[in-house]
C-alpha cells in the first residue's frame, strides 16, 4: 500500500523560474534598492550579494476582502474574566479581539518592507545591465593580447625536453617493420629450403654451406636496421597564440587639497566604487592604484586616499605625472587593460592645466583604455573643466560627467557606459 | 502483549522506515482508515521550501507570486522565524506525502501516522473532495497546466500570459462553482476536448454579441437581462462570455479555475481534516504502544511534539492567533469518542443520536459527511466549550463598546456554538459579489453586485480587483453594493467615471 521515495538527490531549485519571475517583476524597484545599497561597500567588496528591501505595497496581490467596520462576532478561547453582557472599551488600534498581530512599523504605515536577499550576480546584473566597456572591442586585437602557448600537434625537430618518447617509438617500430619485410620474407624461405635439405637422408653440403651463409648474410643485415634514427624522433610542438588579456589596472585619481570635504571624497568613493565592480565583470585580475594629490602626488592605500586629511593647493598635472611613470614602471601596456578615473572639485593651479592637457594628449590617452573625469562640484566650472573639455572633444576613450549630489553619481555612471556611448556622444 | 520495541532512532532508515510503515498500516486497518496507496517521498528541507511556496501544488505553472512566496519562505526559514512543516500532504491518488529528512525516527512515525493514513483517508472519505476534487487526475492535470501556460509564454509572450495570470488570481477565490457539483474528467479527455472546446467557446462568444440585425422577432428581446440569474463564479462566467479574449486566454483562465477548485474543499475543513489526521497519529502510535511496539523514548518524544501540536493559547497570550485548528479538531474527535464511550447525561441530552454508540462508526460518519462549518454545529459539545472557555465579542460598529455576546454557560453554550460555526462559514468571510447585468446591447459594461454580510464593508483593494476584471472583461466594469435596505449604490468602476468625462 506504500512505497517510498528518495528525493533528496532531485534538484532542490524547482522555485529557481518562479524567482526569477519575481525578480523580472520587479526589476525596477530591485535596481533602485541595488543603487541605494552600493553606497555602504568598499571599492573592493564584489564578494557578497545584496540585501533587497521592497515597499510592501508593491507586491501586494489584490483580492476582495472585507474591509474595517460592519457588524461583527468574534470568538475567543481563554476566557478568565467575562461574563455574558461585559461592556469593554475598543482597542484604540482598531485591532479588535486582542489578536496581537501585525508588527509595530517604524514607518507609521503599519506595512513592512518586503525584504530579501540576491546572489552576487543578480547584484552585479542588475547593477550594470545595459552597460558595456568603451572601446573594448575596437582594440582588443593590437593591443589587449597576452601570448599564450597551447599543444599544436608534433613535429620532426625540437628540443630533447619536448621529445615524445611514445609516438617516437611507435615510428621506431613502423620504420624496423618497413624496412625488414622483405629480408624477412627471404630469410623465412631460406630457412624453409634449410630443413628441407636437413631432412634428406643424403645432405647435400655444399648447398647447406651455401644457404647458411646466405641467412648469417640476412640476420645481418635485419640487424643492421638501427633500432632508433632521427626519423623517428617525435617532438611536441607549441606555439602561441594571442590570448585576450584578462588583467586589468585600475587608477583612481583624486585630488585632496583643502578645498575637498570628506563629503565629496565620499562621492568620489562610490564612483570608484562603481567603476570597480564594472570591471570586475570583464576582467579577472584587477589591480587598483590609489594616487592622491595636492601640489604633490602620491600612492597610496584605500584606507589613506579615502580617509587621511591634507591641506594644500592643487596641481593635477602631478597627479597625471605619477600615473604615467607608474604605468612606464609596472604596467607595461601589452597586457594589461588601463583604466583611470579622476576626480575633482574642478580647483586647479590655473597655469597647471596646459599642462594636464599636454601630459594626457600625448602619453596617458595613448595607452588607457579609458579615462573618465568627474568633477564634483556645486560652483562654477573652472579652468580644468575647460581645458578638458578640449581633449573630450578629441578623444573618444575620454569622458567627463558633472556631479553635484550623491543622487547623480548612479546616473552619470550609467550614461558613462552606456552601450553605444559613442553614436550618443556624436 | 508483548514489549518488543521497533528501533527508536533517533536516525531513521529506509529499511526502519517500511518497519514502522507496515505497522501502521495494520492498525490504521484495523480501524477501518480507507486510503489511497501511499506514495512517501524523503526531501530535505529545501525541497520543503520549494514545496512550501507552491502552495501544495507539487507542480505548478510559473509565476512571480510563487517565487515571492519562496522568497518569504526562503528568508523567515534563514533568519530562524519560522521552523518548516513536518509533513507536507498532496490529494492525489497515490496520496504524495513529504518527509523531511531533518525529522528523528518518532517524527517520521507520527508524519506518517499524520499525514499518509489521516490526511489520506480524510481526502478519500469526506464528501467535499469526492465531490470537487479528482485524486487520480490533479497531477496530470497540473501538468497539462505547467506545459500549457509554459506554450503560452513563448507564443504570446512572458508579459502576456503574466499579465492574464494576475487578473485570474484576483479572482480566484470567485472561480467556484459553490452549488453545482463539478465535472471530473481526466488528463485524457480533457486534451481530447480542449481544442474543441476551444472552437466551441469562441463561436458561443460570437454569437453573444453579434451585432448582425436578427429580425422582428428579436427586437421583442432587447429588455431580457443577461445574465438571467447573477451568477456568484466569476472566473466561469467570463471565460465563457468575455466578448474579447482569445482562446488560449479561455484556457488559462479556466486552469485558474480547477486550481481554485481544487483547492475549495481545503479551505472549508481544515477543522476536521487536521483534527482527524491528530486523532489518529495520536490513536494509532498509542495502539502500537499498547501492543509493546514502541519505546518508552519514542512516545515521550512522539507526546512532546503532539502536544505541541494542539496546544491552544488563550486569548490574551502573546501567542495567541485565532483558534488553533489542530486543537479544535483534535479534541472534538476525541470527545466523539468519549461521547460514544463514556456519556454522561449531558451529553445524553445533547448528542441523543450518537451517545453511547459505537464510537468508530460515529467518527467515519462526522469525517465523511461533514465540514467545518457543519461539524462544529453537529458535534461542539459543552464540554469542549468549557475545556477551551470560549467566548464572544459582538463587534457593533456604531457602538463605542465591545461587548461580551456569550460565554461557555448554561444559557450561552447555543450561542457560542452557533458563532463558532458561523466563524467557519466561508461566505461570512468572503464578500459575496456577483456578476449581476451586462449590458449587452449597450456600452457591454459589467456589473458585480456586492450584498454585504452584516453591513461589513468592502476593503479599499477592491479599486485594484476592479483593474484587473476590467483587463479580463475589456470592457467597462462597475461594482455596486445592495444595502439592507434594496438600494443601490455604485462602489467602483473601472474605467473612472472622471476619466470618460474628460474624453
Amino acid at each position: 500500500m506504500a512505497h517510498f521515495i528518495d528525493r533528496r538527490l532531485n534538484g532542490k531549485n524547482k522555485s529557481t523560474l518562479n524567482r526569477q519571475r519575481f525578480i523580472r517583476r520587479y526589476k525596477k524597484q530591485i535596481k533602485e534598492a541595488v543603487s541605494d545599497a552600493i553606497n555602504k561597500r568598499s571599492v573592493t567588496d564584489v564578494s557578497s550579494g545584496e540585501s533587497i528591501s521592497i515597499p510592501q505595497r508593491d507586491i501586494s496581490e489584490p483580492i476582495f476582502h472585507q474591509g474595517k467596520g460592519g457588524n461583527r462576532e468574534h470568538i475567543h478561547p481563554g476566557n478568565d474574566q467575562f461574563t455574558t453582557g461585559d461592556k469593554i472599551q475598543r482597542p484604540p488600534s482598531g485591532q479588535g479581539g486582542g489578536a496581537g498581530e501585525g508588527n509595530a512599523s517604524d514607518q507609521g504605515e503599519g506595512q513592512d518592507d518586503f525584504v530579501f536577499s540576491i546572489s552576487k550576480d543578480e547584484y552585479l546584473d542588475l547593477l550594470f545591465e545595459d552597460l558595456e566597456l568603451p572601446n573594448l572591442q575596437k582594440s582588443q586585437l593590437d593591443k589587449l593580447v597576452q601570448m599564450k602557448t597551447h599543444r599544436a600537434g608534433f613535429c620532426n625537430d625540437g628540443m630533447p625536453s619536448n621529445l615524445d618518447i611514445v609516438r617516437s617509438l611507435k615510428g621506431s617500430v613502423a620504420r624496423r617493420i618497413a624496412m625488414t619485410a622483405s629480408k624477412r620474407k627471404q630469410l623465412k624461405e631460406l630457412e624453409e629450403q634449410l630443413a628441407a635439405l636437413l631432412e634428406e637422408p643424403v645432405p647435400k653440403q655444399t648447398q647447406i654451406q651455401q644457404l647458411e651463409q646466405e641467412i648469417a648474410e640476412l640476420k645481418r643485415k635485419i640487424d643492421a636496421v638501427p633500432f632508433i634514427d632521427n626519423y623517428d624522433l617525435r617532438f611536441r610542438n607549441y606555439e602561441k597564440r594571442p590570448h585576450p588579456t584578462s588583467k586589468a589596472v585600475m587608477f583612481c585619481l583624486m585630488d585632496v587639497s583643502g578645498s575637498m570635504d570628506q563629503a565629496t571624497k565620499d562621492m568620489a568613493k562610490r564612483f570608484y566604487i562603481l567603476l570597480y565592480q564594472f570591471l570586475t565583470r570583464t576582467y579577472k585580475d584587477i589591480e587598483v592604484v590609489y594616487i592622491r594629490h595636492h601640489t604633490q602626488a602620491k600612492e597610496v592605500d584605500e584606507q589613506e586616499f579615502f580617509y587621511s586629511q591634507e591641506t594644500g593647493g592643487t596641481i593635477v598635472s602631478s597627479a597625471l605625472k605619477l600615473m604615467d611613470e607608474i604605468i612606464a614602471d609596472r604596467y607595461a601596456q601589452g597586457d594589461w587593460n588601463i583604466y583611470a578615473a579622476q576626480a575633482s572639485d574642478g580647483d586647479n593651479w590655473a597655469d597647471d592645466s596646459p599642462h594636464c592637457t599636454d601630459i594626457l594628449t600625448n602619453k596617458l590617452l595613448k595607452v588607457v583604455r579609458y579615462y573618465a573625469y568627474i568633477e564634483i562640484t556645486t560652483r562654477a566650472h573652472q579652468s580644468l573643466w575647460r581645458e578638458y573639455q578640449g581633449i573630450a572633444d578629441t578623444f573618444d576613450n575620454f569622458a567627463m560627467q558633472h556631479i553635484r549630489s550623491v543622487e547623480d553619481i548612479y546616473p552619470i555612471f550609467r550614461e558613462l557606459f552606456k552601450k553605444n556611448r559613442q553614436q550618443n556622444a556624436a | 502483549m508483548t514489549y518488543n520495541p521497533l528501533n527508536d532512532g533517533p536516525d531513521w532508515t529506509f529499511d526502519l522506515l517500511e518497519e514502522y510503515q507496515a505497522d501502521i498500516a495494520r492498525v490504521a486497518a484495523h480501524y477501518r482508515l480507507d486510503t489511497y496507496p501511499n506514495q512517501i517521498e524523503v526531501i530535505t528541507a529545501e525541497q520543503m521550501m520549494d514545496a512550501y511556496s507552491s502552495v501544495g501544488m507539487p507542480i505548478g505553472y510559473a509565476h512571480w507570486s510563487y517565487g515571492k512566496k519562496f522568497i518569504q519562505t526562503e528568508q523567515t526559514y534563514k533568519r530562524g522565524q519560522m521552523g518548516l512543516a513536518y509533513e507536507i500532504v498532496i490529494n492525489s491518488d497515490p496520496c504524495i506525502a513529504y518527509l523531511m529528512e531533518e525529522n528523528t525516527m518518532p517524527m517520521q512515525a507520527l508524519v506518517m501516522a499524520h499525514a499518509c493514513y489521516g490526511h489520506n483517508s480524510f481526502f478519500k472519505g469526506n464528501y467535499l473532495f469526492k465531490a470537487w476534487t479528482d485524486a487520480s487526475s490533479i497531477i496530470d492535470y497540473l501538468v497539462f497546466a505547467k506545459n500549457y501556460v509554459a506554450k503560452c509564454e513563448q507564443k504570446y509572450g512572458i508579459d502576456e500570459v503574466e499579465n492574464l495570470l494576475d487578473s485570474c488570481h484576483a479572482l480566484m477565490n470567485y472561480g467556484v462553482d459553490r452549488y453545482k457539483r463539478p465535472q471530473q474528467i481526466s488528463m485524457y479527455e480533457e486534451q481530447k476536448r480542449q481544442k474543441e472546446r476551444e472552437d466551441y467557446l469562441q463561436s458561443q462568444v460570437n454569437e453573444l454579441w453579434r451585432t448582425i440585425p436578427k429580425g422582428k422577432q428579436q427586437d421583442e428581446r432587447e429588455d431580457v437581462k443577461f445574465p438571467s440569474e447573477p451568477q456568484e463564479n466569476i472566473l466561469y462566467f467570463i471565460e465563457k462570455n468575455a466578448p474579447l479574449l482569445e482562446s488560449w486566454q479561455r484556457e488559462i483562465i479556466r486552469i485558474v479555475r480547477k486550481v481554485s477548485q481544487y483547492f475549495y474543499p481545503q479551505r472549508q475543513t481544515q477543522v476536521m481534516n487536521e483534527g482527524w489526521a491528530t486523532f489518529w497519529h495520536y490513536t494509532i502510535l498509542n495502539h502500537l504502544y499498547d501492543e509493546g511496539k514502541l519505546s518508552d523514548a519514542f512516545m515521550l518524544e512522539f507526546l512532546q511534539s503532539h502536544t505541541n501540536v494542539v496546544y491552544q493559547p488563550p486569548y490574551n497570550s502573546k501567542f495567541y492567533s485565532g483558534i488553533n485548528p489542530y486543537a479544535l479538531g483534535f479534541n472534538m474527535m476525541v470527545d466523539i469518542r468519549r461521547i460514544c464511550e463514556d456519556p454522561t447525561d449531558e451529553d445524553k441530552y445533547w448528542f441523543p443520536e450518537f451517545a453511547g454508540k459505537d464510537w468508530l462508526d460515529t467518527l467515519h460518519f462526522a469525517m465523511e459527511n461533514f465540514k467545518d462549518e457543519s461539524f462544529v454545529s453537529q458535534f461542539l459539545s459543552p464540554k469542549i466549550m468549557r475545556d477551551f472557555k470560549l467566548f464572544t465579542i459582538i463587534d457593533q460598529e456604531k457602538s463605542p463598546h465591545l461587548e461580551v455576546g456569550a460565554i461557555h454557560d448554561e444559557s450561552g453554550y447555543q450561542k457560542v456554538r452557533n458563532s463558532l460555526s458561523a466563524h467557519y462559514n466561508l461566505s461570512n468571510h468572503e464578500p459575496n459579489i456577483q456578476v449581476y447585468n451586462v449590458d449587452i446591447r449597450g456600452d457591454r459594461s459589467l456589473t458585480l453586485r456586492y450584498v454585504p454580510h452584516n453591513k461589513v464593508p468592502l476593503a479599499d483593494s477592491k479599486k485594484e480587483v476592479l483593474k484587473h476584471l476590467y483587463r479580463l472583461w475589456g470592457f467597462p466594469v462597475k461594482l455596486e453594493e445592495q444595502q439592507d435596505d434594496g438600494t443601490v449604490s455604485i462602489l467602483g468602476q473601472c474605467p473612472q467615471e472622471n476619466k470618460e468625462d474628460s474624453i
